[in-house]
């Protein structure tokens, strides 16, 4: 089986990532968005965590968040929902979620349920880098979790290098200083940000996310890097009325 | 003298990675890492600059009103049966503790050259503070309270916008102190590089546990010189204070972490009862995990979704506690009493009647834990850590539905 970070590889360009909350909106609709996705075109599925607070998110997804516990989310269940999706998906399905998360379910049970379930990759915000190196990256290893840190318009080029390094998916890169959620074009700072990790020549693939909200802040971002990671503006289509398929084909049409 | 800097090297000291024991650290996601790693570089230089201690001192001093009086409650100690000293921060402009705190980051805020500054607040006190601060620095000002907050600390809100600041209500969650402190840091990723967050509690990532005792820490320094002064001994036999983040707590113990002679008591916002459902006393219904940056002892369920904390004090409703008091609870150097609403309100009462100061409801919360199993001899402080103007709407609706005879 490829890995996260080969099948990014192996498309090279436009990179679809798609993240939604699990058990959102409906509790048992996880399984039929990633089939959906798959079937309009997603390259890697994102599933959020619900969590009380979701420090880096913002209204969008703190929202689909607190629906998703009240429809009765939890660990285990998206473990078992992801289960289940994989036997008809072949694309990876990445999990995101707080650090305090997976403490409280016991973190080597955790990444060793989430591997034994068929979540190929992880995105924590909150584990620092040199934590998930002392404590972690064995672990993560000897099961084949692999794992995306982020990095910022302020993430210094030695920081930015060491997150490509310990990336062992791809390297999430932050489009803006913000939480996620924000809408508009892309400013020419964040376009010289880009460039900025272009030119670095990491051997980690790049995927942009933040912001990311329409085809064409898609095909910007796109240019700059092997793909990228849409959340909160899919969220918001799901948020509409509507069937589960025709919001997700006409999302993923309005962003092509 | 340079606040914070004259202990020796405590054995509570946090660790060049910020942790107390297993408690602190910095979890936070990589747009916070900055800014945070600014201040980790930066405090203890810029606190210990000669011009800083000196325009800090001279704040704490001219404009703060500094030192707070430390006053022998003689009427207290002859119904509790050992003798009661009072550190009046209640006396401090702007009624609390919490300005020694803003005095100081507001002072480290202009030497990182940032131009706008946020804050979180519960009961409102660390709230008024930083927007005084910040007029006073003419610096731009948002406070985010908690949408139930800003209901019950009104006087508060009011004074705030007095004092030019932007209160916006956090709607998420409890709409109490935890989600104005969630909001803020979300409006400090998306303004990282011009404002700088003044937290008022002893919590949040390393440094801030760390930076808030240092600042608060003259008030433990006081005690020792006016208690000096008073008895002739420099140390009481118990220190007392209120706990919901830990700052005055911190501060009141800063000087005495490592006097084993001095027992320290802390007490806890049981709200309705700690079996109730409806309670804040996080030592005893948290468990160790991650909240607001830093790792200590928090109310979560299975899941590490953080629960829901309910105390009738603004102040105290907040479902974590600072790493360094983890650390002093759970290696025994401190001990923790529960006090719940209703012993707070009599504790309330008793101290107007009994002494002539109405004190803030967190204060009362000590007040309630005073009848400590203390010989005639003992010599106790407590911290009176507010004033409690701004809870008199609270207490006339207490005093009202419970039917109390004034």
């Amino acid at each position: 089986m490829q890995t996260i970070r080969e099948s990014i590889l192996k498309k090279g360009r436009d990179v679809l990532n798609i993240y939604f909350t699990a058990g959102y909106p409906g509790p048992e609709d996880t399984v039929e968005i990633i089939r959906l996705l798959e079937a309009h075109g997603a390259d890697l599925i994102e599933l959020g965590m619900p969590y009380s607070d979701p420090l880096a998110d913002g209204q969008t997804i703190q929202r689909s968040s607190e629906k998703a516990l009240k429809n009765g989310m939890n660990i285990r269940k998206l473990f078992s929902q992801v289960a289940q999706a994989v036997n008809t998906t072949s694309i990876p399905v990445i999990m995101m979620g707080y650090y305090n998360q997976m403490l409280q379910y016991g973190a080597e049970s955790f990444v060793l349920d989430a591997s034994a379930a068929g979540i190929r990759g992880m995105i924590i915000p909150d584990l620092p880098m040199e934590i998930f190196e002392q404590e972690y990256q064995s672990l993560f290893e000897s099961c084949g979790m692999e794992i995306s840190f982020l990095v910022t318009p302020l993430t210094s080029e030695e920081r930015i290098r060491k997150a490509a390094d310990l990336s062992s998916a791809f390297l999430y890169v932050v489009s803006q200083s913000a939480i996620t959620g924000q809408q508009g074009a892309f400013s020419e700072d964040q376009i010289r940000y880009f460039q900025r990790i272009e030119s670095m020549h990491l051997s980690t693939p790049v995927l942009i996310g933040f912001g990311i909200h329409n085809a064409e802040t898609r095909a910007i971002a796109c240019r700059h890097a092997h793909g990228v990671i849409i959340g909160s503006a899919f969220i918001r289509a799901l948020e509409a009325e509507g069937s589960l398929e025709d919001k997700v084909e006409n999302f993923m049409q309005s962003i092509r | 003298m340079v606040t914070g800097f004259t202990q020796k090297e405590s054995a509570f000291a946090v660790t060049q990675d910020g942790f107390y024991g297993e408690f602190g650290g910095a979890f936070i996601p990589e747009m916070l890492y900055a800014n945070v790693e600014e201040i980790r570089r930066k405090y203890m230089e810029i606190m210990g600059d000669t011009q800083f201690q000196t325009e800090f001192r001279d704040l704490l001093k001219h404009y703060v009103g500094r030192p707070s009086p430390l006053y022998r409650a003689d009427n207290l100690s002859k119904l509790l049966g050992f003798t009661v000293y009072l550190k009046r921060e209640d006396l401090n402009h702007t009624g609390a503790h919490k300005i020694n705190n803003t005095i100081g980051q507001i002072l480290l805020a202009r030497r990182l050259g940032k131009k706008r500054i946020i804050a979180e607040t519960g009961a409102g006190q660390h709230g008024v503070a930083t927007a005084t601060v910040c007029a006073l620095a003419g610096l731009e000002c948002v406070v985010y309270m908690g949408a139930v907050d800003i209901e019950r600390q009104a006087p508060n809100v009011a004074r705030m916008k007095m004092l030019g600041a932007k209160v916006i209500p956090a709607e998420s969650g409890s709409k109490t102190l935890k989600d104005a402190t969630n909001e803020a840091i979300r409006d400090w990723i998306n303004h990282a590089e011009n404002t700088h967050y003044i937290i008022g509690s002893a919590i949040g990532p390393h440094p801030y546990p760390d930076m808030v005792p240092r600042f608060q820490s003259v008030i433990s320094e006081e005690i020792q010189w006016q208690l000096q002064e008073q008895t002739g001994r420099d140390y009481p036999d118990y220190v007392i204070a209120c706990v919901g983040g830990g700052s005055n707590a911190a501060g009141a113990f800063y000087h005495y972490l490592d006097d084993q002679r001095v027992k320290l008591v802390l007490a806890e916002a049981a709200g309705k009862g700690i079996d109730s459902g409806h309670s804040a006393a996080t030592s005893i219904l948290g468990s160790k995990g991650i909240i607001h940056g830093c790792m200590t002892l928090l109310m979560q369920n299975e899941d590490g979704q953080i629960m829901e904390p309910y105390s009738l004090s603004a102040g105290l409703d907040y479902p974590g506690i600072g790493p360094l008091h983890a650390h002093l609870i759970r290696t025994g150097r401190a001990e923790v009493h529960p006090a719940t609403d209703d012993e707070a309100m009599d504790a309330v009462i008793q101290l107007a009647r009994t002494e002539g100061i109405i004190p803030a409801l967190e204060t009362a919360h000590a007040l309630a834990v005073l009848r400590l199993n203390a010989g005639p001899d003992a010599v106790a402080v407590l911290c009176l850590s507010g004033r409690g103007d701004k809870d008199l709407n609270t207490y006339l609706t207490y005093i009202e539905q419970h039917k109390i005879e004034l």
